[in-house]
Order: structure tokens, then C-alpha cells, then sequence
């Protein structure tokens, strides 16, 4: 049914549908809307759960933990701050092969505090053993939550569906919200891998030394690459199924006779494919490439899709600030390191919008794009900033310093 | 289910890890002495016996029977005995001894309102046993004799069987139906007896070889008697006298002859002869029995003249208590120099360093009817006077380990050997005698013994004891606050004017729950506190009482050996 | 307690069994067999008082739920001696997550059989002090707060021990530990407020709270039991004597936990929503110098020189709780123990001890 809805509205209303049987969450700053709503429904009985506040992000995952192994369907969301503190849990989840869904409304990480998008939390995360989905639409992050229940308890590896935070949470959007039939119909009941049960009693969660922790290691490696081939049947099926695609590994874009692509994760690719759309209106020969599934990393897909592209550019929402770009790495350990020439821009970090007239004027001149950009970066106040840091030995924080020197109090965003 | 390699695990595969493995030392279940089993001169089995009572009607005759196994005599028992098991009992390092005696009367009497007999169980072994005297040690020597096969004739030149029993106790200690039911039990269980009958010639009472028998060498030792082995225990009831100067009127008579005259049924010591104002001299059990029998006779004062002082008293403490509530005197420190019609002449005492009484040379007078001495009994020794390599010393019989005297196959006990003085002691000789006269028998004829081991010589050796179980090795943590409850008593006075029973005996609930107040030291009742305790599960119970170290995990940490109420688990190093 | 005890003189109520009681009357640990949560062949050191305790409670807990349950685990010895692959000690339904979330995900096995209607299968939630006092507190409050379906049981030995003996919120004043060690001018720990959860949790108000240890089985079945008579939040607390970090000797286990409540240091007592119900009144008191000489974590104390003013406030930390749990009836005069007098608690507020 089409619905003009807020992105959480949707996911919540995806999620009540996949008939979930343990919700439990905290509140954090941009997923709060799903998880109201998801209450008002167990609250309501319009949704036949057990809904439990818990007293943070880290109960919230154990909680979710001890239901999946109990054989319940179990479903969380957090953001930021949040998925840190429960990320003891979150590797422990993916040890211990529970298919736990979880949303992750993507949000910087501080410190500074800063409550809008990017994509460090999950990134701080993409280790940890968990599938990781990426939604570019609304309608993509709805259809991705019925996709991740079922990729989940098939492989029994928890699945995190991400999307970005307000840009996509708090946005309304025309959506196509399925019927729970549709749903049933692609979503069969939990039946779990392992399970609590007293009638058949084993000891889930034992110590592994040397001797095997490898080979636990190992096996959990081939599940994800295992899951390389779920996710794009889920994907197909998907389709078959709703009529529309949805998900999947990796969503190439005039990417045929590329010389430069684009490569992207979340709703950004919305902006980049219309600014690609202008460039090859101006003769550049440029795509884009959607990564949808960062985890496990479908490198012989992204290498497929680019083609012959000779030059990659990857826009990230993310920073590892020791080394430069994050998706950048997997990016260029799938491609033979000879043919292309690999650039990273770094944009969008904690929300600051990016524009299209940004993107054009970076991708005009993609040539001349060193191995590693900050996008709309305000070089004179850098400049500053790091010649007083030169100067003086102890300078205090670097942002309060940057604000002082802006002469601002609010956070600019675009 | 499909487990996840190595993070999911089947149940209970720690099996497979022997932790055993990790011991030093092990814990090993053991049978240790209890204090009561040891003091018992008759060797009863007292902790295997309360553990059978404690389980209620149910068991009461098994209880029994295993007292019967060792002592014929539970109701007489109950009533006389001096009761070293309590003395010994580790229960009063904790509120008060267990009340033994109590329960062993109970059950006593219980056999005899039930009628519970005991079978002779062993095949006739054709051996012919002469026992002299059918005082407790010979009644007990008849009645394992019997048991274990043979034909026993008891012969006693009194009017009665029971020797001391019945002439020296006084009924309100032991009624005469008691003693003879338990008696006539015995009796009646082939034993011949020939009362009024004294035994002159105990050579000829002994057989010559036999045809079966490898007496050859013998043949001269024994003449044609029908025997073929003697025990003899004629106790010793012949008062003594000491020399002390005495007015012709003066009244004098022995402590024995006068208990021994209420048996007769004519009662020579009457009120009138024995006077209103008795003196007893001595300090013994005799003398304590003759003073309250004394005020039942009538006497309206009874004193106890004694050289000592009540510390050094012979007499039982139990016996002196109970002369004292009766209002019976004691004369601490005094001896009689001089007796007339009417008063005594006592002469003070005092205890040198070494504590023995010296003569102060101050005098009293002490008003007295007629004075009653009980100054240790002698025994009748005529019996084996010239017999050949019978040694005497002290004026009792000298016998071996195995009770036997320097003539084979002559065997004595109870009062005519060197032991203490009682009833129990008597019994225990009469049950050590007949072991004894068994292996000997064996040992001439070719039999192999009931009684296992065969000693060194072919004399009867009792098995090697276990050790003690001592207070120091119980957890008594584990038994619940109970003192011992106490036996009924007549009212003082209404005690001095009759002979009823002085102590009754518990009732059912009450024997109960003193049997139940035994620790069990060094045997296990069943409390599975080892099996409880064992942080590995290391210990099996195999059924209600029974139990099992697994040692392929034990590890030895000791918890069961220290939480075992009774001391019944030791650590023993762990074999290399 | 306010359970029957068995009046049986040769050994009451206080041995794990006796031949003579009927069948119903026995501890669920003195029946043949008992169902042995925990099973031979754990790595456990010798005597330990965990691997006791643990098999106490849930057999009990087995025995109350005829087998149908779940224990959750956190971190900690008790985990990582009963499960190192390929070896698990359990016989039960067990799940281990991490150290600091057992009641949380104790929580979400609840929900989860609520929610698939499974409620005839009851939930509990373990581990030892550190992952119920530190680590595991804000689970653990959240998880009263919810008043979820779990009986949450702590293992007390007081200390981090799996991990060497470092020192936690519920190790007690002057003990020895790795990182509160028996040097300098005040060896072993420091004296603090103490951090006693069992009052924590009556502060949550939840339907029941108990302590015990594992000296009195007999009163730690009880407790067990009875808390599966509940739903709700509930909490047990027990006290479970560690020879290694203790310092004690292996087969001392059991006394150690029994002067600990002789004493007076470990009150037995049990609560419901907020209010003390019954204490378990001390047997035979001794002083506090008893329990502590036969621990070398406290050797300290005496040599080289006896620190009589710690041991004193150890004593007077005895003696209060004796004052305020009602750990002494009044009928036990000091003469008779040797000890002064516990002072009287005049206004037993919050304890709900009025009327008692």
C-alpha cells in the first residue's frame, strides 16, 4: 500500500511485520521514532510481541541475545553512541551465530557529541561479524528489514540494516508498505539453528582455546561468504516476489562505458546519480556504483561492476583517521591495484550536507583528485587552527578553538 | 539441533576429563571403634544396636538380637550395670552422654513382653561343656556355649540360679521376674542345671580321650568325667571379716550373708534383730546395698562408716547419689576400733600425701544396733585347690589371655579371676570363655572353630580392633541440641519403705529418642552428607546408607572427610 | 528460616540426609538421583564452594520446575571451569554471554518464552560477585526495575577470582587480594561502605530476596524453591567460600561459610518486596577472630603483630549486622558467648523488621 510516511514509520511498520517476538530497545538520537512506534504497536496488541525498555544499548543487544537463543525472533535499533556501548554484545551476538536484526540509524560518533548522519558507528562495527546492509531509499530501508529476517535465520548470522540518520529516518517519503501476507509469504517462522531448550539441553557459549578458536574463526568466515550468495538470492526473490529491486550486493548506474565511477553507501547515491546524471549530460563518461551489502564485501561484484573504469572515486561518510578512507581499503583489495587509480572523498561527515554543486565541481575535475579529499573542507580555518596548534605546545580542543575562531555557536550544516 | 562447532556443547561431555587425576590424598571410607564398643566389658555392639533401634518398632527385635548376640542379659542389663559405655560416650563432650543403658533396658524388657527367643542356629558338636556356678558369668558362658552347638550342665550349689544377681542385688534394684525370665530364657534353651549341687572333684568331672579326639597325649590329665572342658565362676560371696574388737553382745554380721538372707524368703535380719540404728562398714556397691536395704528392713537410720573419703569411695557414684537421696549417712574418715551392744567406738582418719588413711588418735561414739560389714567379698577357691598347674595369687584364680588356667582345658572368669567386679565384666567373661573353650574343643577334635581367628597355641584370639573414634574426629556441628532425657525415679520416700523398682525405665517415644541421640562415632548411619558435599559429584549412593568414592573424579579436596558427622571418612595418602 | 526443621537429635535437619526421614521430608541433594546441574569432570579447583553452591541451587530450581528451565551465565569462574571445549559440566539448558550482561540476557530468554507462550519454563539468571556487583549492576537493576520472570543467583567469594584474585565491590574490608595487597601501611583492602546487594535488590522492592550459604544446604534448597513459588524479579545471594583466594584449606570449605555466618559477617536472612521476612539466627556465636584466622587472605591481621583495631571494627561490623538482621534471640545472654551484647536496633526502619 502507498503511504507517504516518515523513513522510521515505514521500517517500524516493515519490522511489525515480520512478526518479531522480542523487541527491546533505548532510546538514542536518530532511531527513536522506530522504536516509539514499534511500542505503540505492542502496546496497542495491533502487534503481538514482548516489548521491553531496557536501561541501555548494551542490555538492549543481550536482551536480544538471550531471545534469539531462546528461539524468539528478536529486533533491535540503535545509532552511534549506542551501538558502541553495546558492542561487547554486538561481536558476542555474531559468535554466538544468533540471527538478531538490527537497525542502526547512522550517526557520527563523538567525541564532539554530534547527533546527525554518517556512517562511522556502523563502520566502527564492520568487523564484528555481522551482515551489514546498506539502504539508499526509504523504500530500500523498508524492504531491506523483511530481506535481513530472513538472510539472518537462514545463515544464523545477525544482519545490521543501516540507515542514515535523519536523511532517511526522519524523512517522509512515498513508500510502498507490503501487506502481511506478502510478508508471510517471503518470511517463513523462525526455526532456529540452536536453541535453549530443556527438553534437549546444550551448553551454548563455551570457552575455545588455541587448539580451535581458528578453525571457529575460519568457519565463520565461510558463512560470510556464504552469505555473498543469500543475500543476492533474498535479493532475487525479493523482487520476484514485491516487483521492485531491493537490496542485493552491489547497484551499478551508467556504470557500462565508465571511465569513472562513483562509489558510494546509503542515500548519498540519491545526490551522486543526479549529479552523474548532469555530468554525462556534459559528455563526462562517469557512473555510479552503489555498494548495498558492505558486509561481507562483494568484491568480485564491486569488480564486475566497474568494469573497465580506470578511475575509482569513493565517496565516504566515514573517517578512519589513522589511515584515510575506510570502504576505500575493501575497494581497492578487490581491484588489481595496477589498472586503477583509486581517490578518497570524505564528505559528509556528522550530517554537513552534500550537494550536488559540491559534487560537480569535485568530479569535473576528478583528474586532478588527490588519493585522499575532504570534501567542502574550510581550508583557511584548518590552516589556522594548525599553525596556532604549531605554535603553542598545549592548545586546548581542537573544535572549541574552531568555533571560537569561526565566531559561531551553532553547527554549520551546509 | 545444529550445533555451531566448538561454541555449542553436548551436555555432560566433561565426563570425558578424569579429574581423579588431580589427588594426593583420597578419602577412604572406615570403620572406627566406638568409645561405647570399647568400654563395654561384655563387648556388645552398642552403635550397631542403637542404629537399629533408632529406625523405631520396625527394628526393636533386631536391635535386640544384636545385643543378644553378646549379652544374654539386656533387662538385667538396663538395671545394673555401671554403665562404662555412657562414661565413654562422645555424646556428653557435647550436651550429655547417650542414655545406653536407658534403651538397652527398653529393649530388654521389650523381648520379654514380646516373647522374642533366640534359635540355636549351629549343628550339635557332640562336646560336652561343665559350668560351676550359675552366676552371670556362667549363665553367659552356658549361653554361647549353646549357641555354638555344644551341651552345656551348669552346676551351682545355691537354691536358685543367678549368683549375684539375685543374692546380692536387692530386688528394688533388679525384681526377681526380670532376672528370672532372662534367666530361664537361657535355660530354656537346652541348658542342663543342677542347683544344690557343689562341685568336689572337678578332675572327675572331665572326660578321657576320646575315640575322635587327638587327646593321646593327654590321657593322663583327664579321668572318666562326662566333660569335656569346665568353665568355672563361682564368683566370690564370701564376706570378708576383719578382726575388730567387739563386746560380747555386740551385734556384727556380714554385708553378703545378710543380702543373701532376703532371697531366702525368711528374713533373719528383721526389724527387731537388725535394731533401729544400722552402721555399714565399708565403702562398696555391697555396702551401699546393704545400708538402703537396711531402711527398708525398718532401720530408721542407716549410716555408712567409711576410712576414706567419697572420692575414694569403690562404690558408683550412681549408687551413692541414689543412698544419699534416701537419706543414707556417710562417715567420711572413720574406722570402728571397738564394737558394743548399742554404740561403736569410731576412730577419725586423715590422708597422709599419698593419700592413704592414717589414724589421728581421736575417738567418737556412734550409736548403732548392730553393725553390717561389707569389707570386700573372698572368693571359694576350694573348688580347684590342688588341681594341677591352677596358680592363685591375691585370692583369685590366675588364667591366660583366653581365660583359661594353667590346667588345659579349665577355664575360669567372673569374680574368681583378676578383673573388675561386675555383672557386665562377668558376662563379657562367660561370651570371651566360651570363644575360647569353642577353639580349644576345635583344637583337641578336629572341628574347625565357629569363631574365627584360631590364635597362636589353637587359643581362641579375638580379630584386631579398629581404631578409637574419638571426640576430636566427629563434625558435631550436624547434631541438633538434645540432652539426655532421664530415667524416672520413685519419691524418696515412698523408695525407703518398699522394694519396688527404684529407676523405671523410658517409655517407647523416649527410648527412641535416645536412641536417636547417638552420634555413631566412626560408622556411618546413613546421613549423606559426603554425598551432598562433594563439589564434583564425586561421591555415588548406591542405596539408603550406602556409599561409593568415585575416584576417577574425586579430587580429593577432603570436604566429605570433614563434614561426616560421625568421623567415618578418612584422608589416606594416595597410593604411588 | 521459617521452614520446618526436621527435629532429629542425631542429626536434624542440618545433614544433607538421614535414613529415617520419609522420602518427601530429603534434601533434593540426598536423593539418589538428584539431578546434578553441574556434573563430575569440571575444572574446579579442590573444595571449591562455587561449583557447591551452583549445584545446590539448581538442582533445587530443577526439582521446583520439574526440569524446565534455562540458566543464563555470566563470565567468571563458574563458567569457565564447567565449559572449556570440548567439555561442558552441564545438564541443564545453558547459555553464556558476556561478564556484565547474565540478567539482561536472563531477561531476553524470559521475554522470548513469554512471548512464544512457553511459561512453564522459568529462567535463571547467574554469576559470581564481580558480574553481579560491578560489571553487571546496571543489568541487574534494570532487570529488578522490569521486575522480569529470572531469579537471578550471585555467587559470593568476593573477589575476581577467575581471573587471580583481584579485588571487587563485594570483597570485604582488610582481605587480601591481588590488587589490594597485604602491604604497606594499611595491607589489604581498604574499609569502605561495603556494597550489599541483597539490600540493593529489597530497594527495588522485587517479590524476593534471600541470602544463604553453602554450609546449610538444607536452608539454601529452601530458598531456592521458594523463590520459584514467585515470578517476578527475584534474588538470591550466596555466600560461597573460595579455598584458593580465601586462602583456605580445600576441605575447610564449609566451615569457613558456617563461622561466616556464626559470626555474624554474612547475615542469612530472606525479604520480600523491600521487607527483612526471617533471618536465620546464629547457632553457636564465636567471634570473628575464628573466621578469619583460618583464611590466609587475612593472615595480615595477625602476624607479624595481631592489628587488634581492625579486627575490632571487623568485630563491629559483626555485631551491627547481628543488631540489625535479628541474628540472636534474646534469650542468648552474653555470658553464655563470651561476646558482648549486640546493641539493640531501636528504630528497625526500612528493614520492616517492625513487629517482629
Amino acid at each position: 500500500m502507498l503511504k507517504q510516511v516518515e523513513g522510521s514509520r515505514a521500517v517500524a511498520e516493515a519490522v511489525a511485520m515480520c512478526r518479531p517476538q522480542v523487541i527491546c530497545a533505548y532510546p538514542i538520537t536518530p532511531q527513536t521514532h522506530i522504536v516509539e512506534a514499534l511500542s505503540a504497536m505492542v502496546k496497542d496488541e495491533t502487534l503481538n510481541a514482548e516489548f521491553l525498555n531496557v536501561e541501555s544499548e548494551f542490555a538492549a543487544m543481550s536482551v536480544a541475545i538471550g531471545a534469539s537463543a531462546a528461539g524468539a525472533r528478536a529486533y533491535t535499533a540503535t545509532a552511534s553512541q549506542g551501538l558502541l556501548y553495546m558492542s561487547e554484545a554486538v561481536w558476542n551476538a555474531a559468535g554466538l551465530g544468533l540471527p538478531i536484526v538490527m537497525t542502526v540509524a547512522n550517526r557520527a560518533i563523538g567525541a564532539p557529541i554530534n547527533i546527525w548522519n554518517d556512517h562511522s558507528d556502523a563502520m566502527s562495527q564492520r568487523d564484528a561479524g555481522w551482515l551489514q546492509l546498506y539502504a539508499e531509499t526509504n523504500q530500500e530501508a523498508l524492504d531491506l528489514h523483511v530481506q535481513a529476517f530472513r538472510i539472518a535465520e537462514e545463515l544464523s548470522v545477525p544482519v545490521m540494516v543501516c540507515m542514515d540518520g535523519f536523511l532517511l529516518t526522519h524523512a517522509s517519503e512515498r513508500v510502498d508498505v507490503p501487506a502481511q501476507t506478502q510478508v508471510d509469504a517471503f518470511l517463513p517462522r523462525y526455526e532456529p539453528r540452536q536453541v535453549l531448550d530443556p527438553a534437549e539441553p546444550v551448553s551454548i557459549g563455551a570457552m575455545v582455546g588455541p587448539e580451535a578458536f581458528t578453525e571457529v574463526r575460519y568457519l565463520a568466515y565461510q558463512r560470510m561468504r556464504q552469505a555473498l550468495d543469500v543475500i543476492g538470492a533474498t535479493a532475487a526473490g525479493f523482487a520476484g516476489q514485491f516487483g521492485r529491486p531491493s537490496g542485493g550486493l552491489v547497484r551499478p548506474y551508467r556504470t557500462g562505458d565508465a571511465e569513472i565511477v562513483v562509489a558510494a553507501l546509503g542515500s548519498v547515491l540519491g545526490t551522486v546519480k543526479d549529479t552523474v546524471d548532469e555530468l554525462r549530460a556534459d559528455g563526462h563518461k562517469i557512473g555510479v556504483l552503489g555498494i548495498n551489502t558492505y558486509r561481507p564485501f562483494p568484491a568480485d561484484a564491486v569488480r564486475e561492476a566497474l568494469g573497465g573504469a580506470r578511475h575509482v572515486v569513493v565517496l565516504e561518510r566515514a573517517l578512519a583517521p589513522g589511515s584515510g578512507g575506510i570502504v576505500t581499503a575493501d575497494i581497492r583489495a578487490a581491484l588489481d591495484p595496477q589498472a586503477r587509480r583509486i581517490s578518497t572523498v570524505i564528505a559528509g561527515l556528522g550530517g554537513r550536507a552534500v550537494t550536488r554543486k559540491s559534487l560537480r565541481g569535485l568530479l569535473a575535475q576528478a583528474g586532478e583528485l588527490p588519493p585522499l579529499t575532504f570534501l567542502d573542507l574550510d581550508t583557511g580555518l584548518v590552516d589556522r587552527e594548525l599553525a596556532r596548534m604549531r605554535a603553542a605546545r598545549r592548545s586546548g580542543p581542537s573544535p572549541e578553538n574552531m568555533l571560537r575562531d569561526l565566531g559561531i555557536t551553532a553547527s554549520r550544516i551546509g | 539441533m545444529d550445533k555451531p562447532f566448538a561454541i555449542t556443547l553436548d551436555v555432560g561431555s566433561s565426563r570425558a576429563n578424569h579429574t581423579g587425576a588431580w589427588r594426593t590424598e583420597r578419602p577412604v571410607y572406615v570403620d572406627l571403634l566406638p568409645p561405647c564398643n570399647n568400654a563395654c566389658p561384655s563387648g556388645e555392639n552398642i552403635q550397631q544396636w542403637l542404629y537399629d533401634a533408632e529406625e523405631g518398632p520396625a527394628r526393636y527385635e533386631a536391635a535386640w538380637r544384636q545385643i543378644m548376640a553378646d549379652n544374654p542379659f539386656p533387662a538385667v542389663m538396663g538395671r545394673v550395670c555401671y554403665r562404662p559405655c555412657e562414661t565413654a560416650c562422645n555424646r556428653a563432650q557435647l550436651d550429655s552422654a547417650v542414655g545406653i543403658n536407658s534403651v538397652e533396658r527398653f529393649l530388654g524388657d521389650e523381648a520379654l513382653r514380646q516373647g522374642w527367643q533366640v534359635p540355636v542356629a549351629a549343628a550339635p558338636t557332640g562336646r560336652r561343656v561343665l559350668v560351676v556356678g550359675a552366676g552371670p558369668s556362667g549363665l553367659s558362658a552356658a549361653y554361647h556355649l549353646t549357641r555354638l552347638g555344644h551341651q552345656v550342665t551348669i552346676k551351682d550349689a545355691g537354691a536358685e540360679p543367678g549368683g549375684m544377681m539375685r543374692y546380692g542385688i536387692p530386688k528394688y534394684r533388679l525384681p526377681r521376674d526380670i532376672l528370672d525370665a532372662e534367666v530361664y530364657r537361657i535355660l530354656d534353651m537346652g541348658v542342663t542345671l543342677e542347683l544344690n549341687t557343689r562341685v568336689t572333684d572337678i578332675q572327675a568331672e572331665l572326660a578321657g580321650p576320646r575315640s575322635d579326639s587327638k587327646l593321646s597325649e593327654r590321657v593322663d590329665i583327664f579321668k572318666d568325667g562326662e566333660f569335656d572342658a569346665a568353665f568355672v565362676a563361682v564368683g566370690a560371696h564370701i564376706g570378708r571379716r576383719a578382726y575388730i574388737p567387739a563386746g560380747d553382745s555386740a551385734r556384727i554380721m556380714d554385708a553378703v550373708t545378710m543380702l543373701h538372707g532376703m532371697e531366702e524368703g525368711a528374713v533373719p535380719m528383721s526389724g527387731p534383730m537388725l535394731g533401729r540404728r544400722v552402721a555399714v562398714y565399708g565403702g562398696g556397691n555391697t555396702a551401699m546395698d546393704a545400708a538402703r536395704t537396711a531402711r527398708r528392713l525398718g532401720a530408721s537410720e542407716a549410716v555408712v562408716v567409711y576410712r576414706r573419703t567419697r572420692e575414694r569411695m569403690p562404690a558408683h557414684d550412681s549408687e551413692v547419689e541414689e543412698a544419699l537421696e534416701e537419706g543414707i549417712q556417710m562417715r567420711w574418715l572413720s574406722t570402728v576400733a571397738h564394737a558394743e551392744a548399742g554404740k561403736l567406738l569410731i576412730e577419725k582418719m586423715k590422708l597422709d600425701e599419698t593419700g592413704f588413711p592414717q589414724p589421728t588418735g581421736e575417738f567418737e561414739e556412734l550409736e548403732a544396733d548392730c553393725l553390717v560389714l561389707a569389707l570386700g567379698q573372698n572368693a571359694d577357691l576350694s573348688v580347684l585347690e590342688g588341681v594341677p598347674g591352677v596358680a592363685f595369687s591375691d585370692g583369685v584364680v590366675e588364667v591366660g589371655p583366653d581365660l583359661m588356667t594353667g590346667h588345659p582345658g579349665i577355664f575360669a572368669g567372673g569374680d574368681m579371676v583378676p578383673a573388675e567386679r561386675t555383672v557386665t565384666v562377668a558376662i563379657g567373661h562367660g561370651k570371651k570363655a566360651a570363644r575360647s573353650i569353642d577353639a580349644w574343643l576345635c583344637s583337641q577334635g578336629g572341628r574347625p572353630p565357629q569363631t574365627p581367628p584360631q590364635g597362636a597355641g589353637n587359643a581362641y584370639a579375638a580379630p584386631a580392633k579398629h581404631g578409637l573414634a574419638e571426640f576430636g574426629g566427629l563434625n558435631t556441628w550436624y547434631y541438633a541440641d538434645a540432652p539426655a532425657t532421664v530415667r524416672p525415679r520413685l519419691e524418696a520416700a515412698r523408695r525407703i519403705t518398699t522394694f519396688d523398682e527404684v529407676t523405671g525405665g523410658l517409655d517407647e517415644s523416649t527410648a527412641l529418642f535416645e536412641a536417636r541421640r547417638c552420634m555413631s562415632c566412626g560408622n556411618c548411619f546413613g546421613c549423606d552428607n559426603c554425598y551432598g558435599v562433594c563439589p564434583d559429584n564425586a561421591v555415588l549412593k548406591l542405596g539408603d546408607g550406602v556409599y561409593e568414592i568415585d575416584y576417577d573424579y574425586c579430587k580429593g579436596c577432603g570436604l566429605c572427610a570433614a563434614e561426616c558427622p560421625c568421623g567415618a571418612i578418612e584422608m589416606q595418602p594416595e597410593p604411588s | 528460616m521459617p521452614y520446618q526443621r526436621i527435629k532429629f537429635y542425631q542429626t536434624g535437619s542440618l545433614a544433607v540426609g538421614n535414613r529415617l526421614l520419609a522420602e518427601d521430608q530429603r534434601s533434593v541433594q540426598s536423593t539418589a538421583g538428584r539431578s546434578n546441574a553441574l556434573t563430575c569432570g569440571h575444572r574446579a579447583c579442590q573444595g571449591c564452594g562455587e561449583a557447591l553452591g551452583a549445584r545446590y541451587a539448581l538442582d533445587a530450581v530443577h526439582r521446583a520446575t520439574q526440569g524446565q528451565m534455562i540458566a543464563v551465565n555470566a563470565t567468571g569462574c563458574l563458567e569457565v571451569f564447567s565449559t572449556p571445549f570440548p567439555e561442558t559440566s552441564w545438564q541443564i539448558a545453558w547459555l553464556h554471554s558476556l561478564f556484565g550482561n547474565a540478567p539482561a540476557v536472563a531477561s531476553g530468554v524470559a521475554a522470548a518464552l513469554k512471548a512464544m507462550g512457553r511459561t512453564d519454563i522459568r529462567v535463571v539468571g547467574q554469576g559470581g560477585d564481580g558480574g553481579t556487583v560491578d560489571i553487571g549492576m546496571a543489568c541487574l537493576s534494570g532487570m529488578f526495575e522490569r521486575n522480569d520472570d529470572v531469579l537471578y543467583i550471585c555467587y559470593d567469594n568476593q573477589a575476581y577470582m577467575n581471573t587471580g584474585v583481584q579485588r571487587s565491590g563485594a570483597t570485604p574490608p582488610a582481605a587480601r587480594t591481588a590488587t589490594t595487597q597485604a602491604v604497606g601501611r594499611e595491607p589489604g583492602n581498604r574499609f569502605g561502605q561495603g556494597k550489599n546487594v541483597p539490600l540493593i535488590a529489597m530497594a527495588h522492592e522485587i517479590g524476593y530476596v534471600a541470602t544463604a550459604t553453602v554450609a546449610d544446604l538444607r536452608d539454601l534448597e529452601y530458598k531456592a524453591t521458594r523463590a520459584m513459588d514467585f515470578h517476578g524479579a527475584r534474588y538470591l545471594h550466596i555466600l560461597v567460600p573460595c579455598p584458593l583466594g580465601w586462602g583456605s584449606a580445600p576441605a575447610d570449605t564449609i566451615k569457613v561459610a558456617r563461622l561466616a555466618t556464626e559470626s555474624g559477617l554474612f547475615p542469612v536472612f530472606e525479604a520480600e518486596t523491600g521487607a527483612v521476612t526471617s533471618s536465620t539466627p546464629i547457632r553457636h556465636r564465636v567471634p570473628v577472630t575464628d573466621y578469619l584466622r583460618i583464611q590466609a587472605r587475612y593472615a595480615h591481621l595477625f602476624r607479624p603483630r595481631e592489628r587488634t583495631e581492625v579486627i575490632a571494627r571487623i568485630q563491629a561490623a559483626a555485631d551491627r549486622n547481628i543488631a540489625r538482621f535479628g541474628l540472636m534471640p534474646a534469650d542468648i545472654s552474653a555470658e553464655r558467648t563470651g561476646l558482648p551484647a549486640p546493641v539493640p536496633v531501636t528504630s528497625p526502619a526500612g528493614l520492616g523488621l517492625e513487629g517482629r
